[in-house]
């Protein structure tokens, strides 16, 4: 039996609202999943918002601490990841991508200069001939090169490309886990799917995990080989997508299932 | 025209473009380049689009609600209330002033744009429509009751304060705002989007009952091509500043012919369908330097020679169906 490559081990969050006599707010109230257990996966984690899924991203990241509960990495404990090594380990191996790839970027920095700090910092290129060969291979991966990143500012690229440099950029570190925020919800439509598509790829030729946090319940459905749906901090039903998505248990997962339009024109008319 | 009724708005050969002059720098953004429309009495209009395609500027060009350096260049706007005409570009200030709210309302985005923070959602109400209803308070509020009765809403709504409302209710309060005096035309740019889905598909319902029962036009626009499937009367499709194609919403979904349309209604992912779909090469053009002639030659599948050199005439195809494709209508 493998280690999965993430555990999330009864994660609560909470934050305190009000003072002492106040309420306090259960972000992210026991959620436990694996990922990648055995071959590499795409979970989806599915929510609406205050459903606590940016939270929980946060928490395996490792920029929230959780309030009670454990995050495994490879089977260690993140929260005993202690020094500047351990946590530079951490990080190669879980990259982040986030939602809206123009706040992701400073608006005044090159973007080949992201590349190379991250080949430096986390591939080990010890030279400018190196962090362009990391770069350069990383761009490969997601369709573009390094002629047509080289010295633009992140206004210059259209979302859907911008988007595929940071998808670049997380790969130089060679990640084993990508956690995606929302990573398609600010791309136009005729890009979305290839950004989904590069998803799938991923997987299948790199061997990268990916967590895929989601409102959109047909991505997930086209891409992902499990889902998790949340619901106030909770998980509500999780298990194969397929399944879950064709045949919904849980009563909330089955109003989101019917919430969902359909792009078919109705029968009503 | 042979229709037998007149539509409520006819856009003609407009055209609207962002103007900069800066450093000695002359720009133009080309938004909304020839684009020609109309929108029947007691229909529900779609616009579909990318972001950044000039739907947004459309319709902020047909409600006249332009500043610079936002300037329309040619074309007209004209509007046809119940026999009461206006053209938007033509009139007085104040004969537009007059029209707004009473016979054409708006519905943003964001709904706490139209809501002020700080008083309540009543106060809302008084501002906007209390001098185009024209009855005294006590009248006038019994009016507005039994319209957020409509949008199933409490009247303790009118007592709270916006942030004390969620979301959707939010979004119900600036519907009804929009629809309390009964206009024949509501402009509505993605009002449903920043909702979550089961949220979502409440607004959507109620939309379209406030619809059949006031029988007003409305253009809504999205780029969600699932609401407008599950919305709308007729479709136009919107690229690069250009209205490309323009169907019925079944005749647009079940038989696209415009290359962009079939691409983007094929590329939907929907909850059964597992397959990979096909993705577009390249991306939107940027509206500063359009490419020449059909402004998506660089990305179709389709193109030809003459889709580099001329920019293809929208044709109506029998059933009214409207496409601007060169590889649909030969020159």
């Amino acid at each position: 039996m493998n280690t999965p490559l993430l555990q999330v081990q009864d994660v609560s969050r909470h934050y305190a609202m009000g003072g002492l006599l106040g309420r306090g707010h259960r972000a992210v109230d026991g959620v436990s999943f694996d990922v990648g257990a055995g071959r590499p996966e795409i979970l989806a984690l599915i929510g609406e918002s205050g459903s606590g899924k940016t939270t929980l991203a946060r928490i395996i990241l490792g920029s929230v601490a959780p309030t009670s509960g454990s995050i495994r990495f490879d089977g260690v404990d993140t929260a005993t990841l202690r020094g500047r090594s351990a946590r530079l380990g951490f990080m190669r191996q879980v990259q982040p991508i986030f939602q809206n790839p123009f706040e992701a970027f400073n608006p005044l920095k090159r973007l080949d200069r992201y590349l190379f700090m991250t080949a430096r910092h986390f591939a080990g290129a010890a030279d400018t001939a190196a962090e362009q060969a990391q770069a350069e291979r990383a761009l490969r991966q997601v369709g573009l090169s390094l002629a047509e990143a080289r010295g633009r500012f992140p206004h210059e690229l259209s979302g859907g490309q911008l988007q595929r440099v940071a998808i670049a950029r997380a790969l130089i570190a060679s990640p084993s886990l990508l956690v995606a925020d929302e990573p398609v919800s600010m791309v136009d439509a005729s890009l979305r799917t290839s950004i989904v598509n590069l998803f799938r790829t991923l997987r299948d030729e790199l061997g990268v995990s990916i967590l895929y946090i989601t409102h959109d319940l047909a991505t997930a459905y086209s891409i992902s080989d499990r889902v998790v749906i949340l619901r106030r901090g909770q998980v509500v039903e999780a298990g194969d997508a397929r399944q879950v998505l064709d045949h919904p248990q849980h009563p909330y997962s089955i109003e989101l299932k019917s919430a969902v339009l359909a792009p078919e024109v109705g029968t009503d008319e | 025209m042979t229709d037998a009724v007149t539509p409520v708005v006819k856009v003609t050969h407009l055209r609207a473009y962002y103007s900069t002059h800066q450093f000695g720098v002359q720009r133009e953004v080309r938004a909304v380049d020839d684009v020609s429309l109309q929108v029947m009495p007691d229909e529900i209009y779609g616009l579909a689009g990318e972001s950044s395609c000039g739907k947004s500027t459309l319709i902020k060009t047909i409600a006249g609600a332009i500043r610079p350096p936002l300037a329309v260049q040619g074309g007209s706007v004209e509007f046809d209330f119940g026999g009461n005409k206006l053209d938007m570009y033509r009139a007085a200030p104040d004969e537009i002033a007059a029209i707004r709210w009473r016979h054409l309302s708006y519905v943003m985005q964001g709904s706490m744009g139209v809501l002020n923070p700080v008083r309540r959602v009543q106060q809302a109400f008084v501002d906007f429509a209390l001098r185009h209803i024209g009855q005294p308070m006590p009248q006038f509020l019994d009016t507005v009751r039994a319209h957020l009765e409509r949008v199933h809403l409490k009247p303790e709504v009118l007592r709270a304060y916006p942030h004390e409302l969620s979301g959707g209710m939010r979004q119900r309060v600036a519907i009804a705002l929009a629809t309390v005096c009964k206009p024949e035309l509501i402009i509505a740019d993605e009002p449903t989007t920043a909702l979550d889905v089961i949220v979502q598909k409440g607004v959507l319902d109620m939309i379209r009952s406030v619809q059949r029962e006031l029988k007003t036009s409305l253009i809504f626009v999205t780029h969600d091509m699932a609401v407008h499937a599950h919305l709308c009367h007729r479709l136009g499709v919107m690229y690069a500043g250009r209205l490309i194609e323009e169907a019925r919403t079944a005749e647009l979904f079940g038989a696209p012919q415009h290359p962009y349309t079939q691409h983007l209604i094929a590329s939907l992912p929907r909850i059964g369908r597992a397959a990979p779909t096909q993705a577009l090469p390249g991306a939107p053009p940027n509206l500063a330097e359009p490419p020449s002639g059909c402004r998506f030659h660089p990305r179709c599948p389709r193109a030809m020679a003459v889709c580099q050199r001329e920019v293809p005439p929208m044709q109506t195809l029998p059933g009214g169906h409207r496409v601007a494709c060169f590889a649909v209508t030969p020159p």
